[in-house]
């Protein structure tokens, strides 16, 4: 069986909050933004990432570049256990992994020209500034559709479509691995959006890429992942095939989240038809104890107050966490 | 007679490189208890179209250049700053996106709304607090009353847009225009505020027009539809027409560039380019230089808005020659 490309074994990442007392001490709570998180993304694979703000899904990704330490946990890169590298050993792994940003207009600096902006992790991993590396931006600009006149531009003369693709021409410099591509398309218009996740696509497809595709549109993320992981507050709660996961979601939650995208058409308008959930995101700064959905979970039994659901397999490749749900292949929630 | 009637509107704006038309000739009516979406890409015009109904785009830049505004019969658009006040509010009413920046930070929520009714209404302070107890009470705020000296930076996304729905709605107003009023929010929590815009118009029959770029947010909440492109309406439909017969290719593409959530599709089909810089737009039809059917003709003049079907405009010189026959058509 082919090995996993990226491996996380229970990682978390806690954020103190509150000053030090007065030795030096944190006092106050932590928030809880990613907690033990356990997952798997196999080479050449797209796996999405959905959930609502602030459920942690943006620090997972950062957390996998080590952008971020996290407080606990491994992490496997290729093989390779890269939780405390350090250094030139830290920076040799990251020219095989990067980011695409959601914001086409805050990722770039705007008093750089393109081609800098594109050549600078060329630069930065030992390529010197000259007609060979002006070559190699040329032909990535012409990879994602900008003309090789967008060379000498700035930021502030393109669109908001086409700094996204100068974003990605960035990312895919270096030819890495595995790209997290943080809401990636999210800023965009519908019309470009498109372009840019075929773009996306096509990459894939070329270079090889593996994708963590992290984002909120349900739809988006369907139709570009392999496999969808759900998380909420922390958690991972629910991870299985695309198409398992939309046609059969297991976990409350999910079906809540699916049951909430707008209709496609208004004839299936959702109104009165659906069940809705109530309430807003709890704080992960004091998340609900046992299960955290529990205070929105129209199905909440007694023990989801106080056991917090472990990670299982009912159906094969089906991973959910939910006290409704044996182990065991049957009984799901309807 | 229709609750309100906009006519040729045309606002322009002043910038370095001289007057710019943001919008132009947009006409369309609304009638009482009607949801009527706006539809559009950024840059399209629409909140341009809403902002211009409430006279609320700072003059200069902007100029109303050409066109009106009948609210009730009231021509809002030679109306004097003074006038206006008493049309928004009890009359119109709007709610913009980012409701953490529409609400101040330093006064509680129910001070706000209290403000709110005050400006329109004399009522006794308890009268007063009572009313915005209730509004709060109906845009679904739990423990209304306890959450009144609330302050918004106490309150989630989600409800910081409830209570500027409260706020709108606090003065009854007969039109309430939305202006993509769940973009900001999560999905679950976009479903439930749309829940609650259509559940006012029930209770209150009040009209609402709802700004968004989200087919499907038009989909589970407009009876019309007005497609806008560049600063112009390019079509305009009963909502089922829309999404069942797009005449124009924009709304078509519109439609087909976004993925199912049940369908698979191997590829989306994008539009190609971008919306066009109002200073850069091309002559004749401004969707014709990203229209895979452009003919010649398409860049010759402007396309006006034409009835091309029953209850059914839109602006393309080759709307009927590639759209699929109807099937009614068909029959003997």
């Amino acid at each position: 069986m082919t090995e996993p490309l990226v491996e996380v074994a229970a990682l978390s990442k806690h954020f103190p909050l509150g000053g030090k007392n007065f030795f030096g001490r944190r006092h106050g709570a932590v928030l809880r933004a990613v907690d033990e998180v356990s997952l798997r993304i196999m080479p050449g694979e797209t796996l999405g990432l959905v959930g609502e703000s602030g459920c942690g899904k943006s620090t997972l990704g950062r957390l996998l570049l080590r952008l971020i330490e996290p407080t606990d946990g491994n992490l496997i890169f290729n093989g390779a256990e890269i939780t405390r590298l350090k250094g030139a050993a830290l920076r040799e792994v990251r020219r095989s992994m990067q980011i695409v940003f959601q914001d086409p207009y805050g990722a770039l600096n705007p008093r750089m020209a393109v081609e800098d902006i594109i050549a600078e992790p060329l630069i930065i991993h030992g390529a010197r500034q000259g007609p060979g590396t002006r070559k190699q931006v040329a032909s990535m600009l012409d990879r994602v559709g900008l003309p090789a006149r967008a060379l000498d531009r700035f930021p502030h003369e393109f669109s908001g479509g086409q700094r996204q693709r100068i974003g990605i021409a960035r990312a895919l410099i270096l030819s890495p691995r595995f790209v997290v591509c943080d809401e990636a398309v999210s800023a965009l218009d519908v019309s470009v959006q498109a372009q840019i996740v075929n773009l996306l696509q096509d990459l894939q497809r070329e270079m090889g890429l593996t994708y963590l595709f992290i984002a909120h549109d349900l739809s988006v993320v369907r139709h570009i992942s392999d496999r969808v992981a759900v998380m909420y507050l922390g958690k991972v709660v629910e991870v299985a095939q695309k198409h398992a996961i939309y046609a059969a979601p297991l976990h409350p939650y999910t079906q809540a989240l699916i049951a909430a995208v707008p209709a496609s058409h208004p004839a299936d308008r959702s109104r009165g038809k659906r069940v809705r959930i109530a309430g807003d995101i709890p704080s992960a700064f004091n998340p609900p104890s046992g299960c955290r959905f529990h205070t929105r979970c129209p199905y909440v039994m007694p023990v989801c107050r106080e056991v917090v659901p472990p990670l299982v397999e009912p159906v094969p490749g089906h991973h959910v966490a939910c006290h409704l749900i044996d182990a065991s292949p049957a009984g799901a929630p309807t | 007679m229709s609750l309100l009637e906009v006519r040729g509107l045309t606002t322009g704006f002043m910038t370095g490189s001289g007057e710019i038309t943001a919008i132009e000739d947009v006409s369309f009516s609304l009638n009482a208890g009607e949801i009527l979406g706006i539809v559009g890409e950024s840059g399209s015009g629409k909140s341009v179209t809403a902002l211009s109904i409430m006279g609320l785009l700072p003059s200069p830049p902007a100029r109303l250049i050409s066109g009106e505004v009948i609210f009730e019969g009231q021509t809002l658009t030679n109306m004097s700053d003074r006038q206006m006040q008493t049309i928004r509010g009890p009359g119109i009413s709007m709610i913009f996106q980012e409701p953490m920046t529409s609400l101040n930070p330093v006064f509680s929520i129910g001070e706000q709304i209290m403000e709110t009714i005050r400006a329109h209404e004399r009522l006794s302070p308890a009268k007063l607090r009572e009313r915005a107890i209730e509004m709060l009470d109906k845009v679904g705020i739990p423990s209304a009353a306890r959450r009144m000296d609330d302050y918004p930076h106490q309150m989630s996304g989600g409800q910081r847009q409830r209570v500027m729905i409260a706020m709108a709605l606090a003065c009854r107003p007969r039109l309430l225009i939305a202006d993509e009023p769940t973009t900001a929010l999560d999905v679950t929590i976009q479903a439930q505020i749309l829940d609650l815009l259509m559940d006012l118009r029930d209770e209150f029959g009040m009209a609402i027009i709802i700004i968004t770029h989200n087919m499907g947010v038009i989909a589970e909440t407009a009876d019309r539809v007005l497609v806008m492109y560049a600063g112009r309406v390019i079509e305009e439909a009963p909502v089922a027409t829309v999404f069942d017969r797009p005449l124009h290719p924009y709304t078509r593409g519109l439609l087909e560039c976004v993925p199912s959530l049940t369908e698979d599709r191997a590829r989306l089909v994008a539009i190609p380019g971008t919306l066009p810089e109002p200073t850069r737009r091309p002559p004749g039809c401004r969707f014709s230089v990203r229209c895979s059917h452009a003919i010649p003709a398409c860049s010759a003049a402007l396309p006006p808005l034409e009835l091309l079907e029953p209850d059914h405009s839109a602006a393309c010189i080759r709307a009927l020659d590639l759209a699929p026959i109807r099937t009614a058509d068909l029959a003997p």
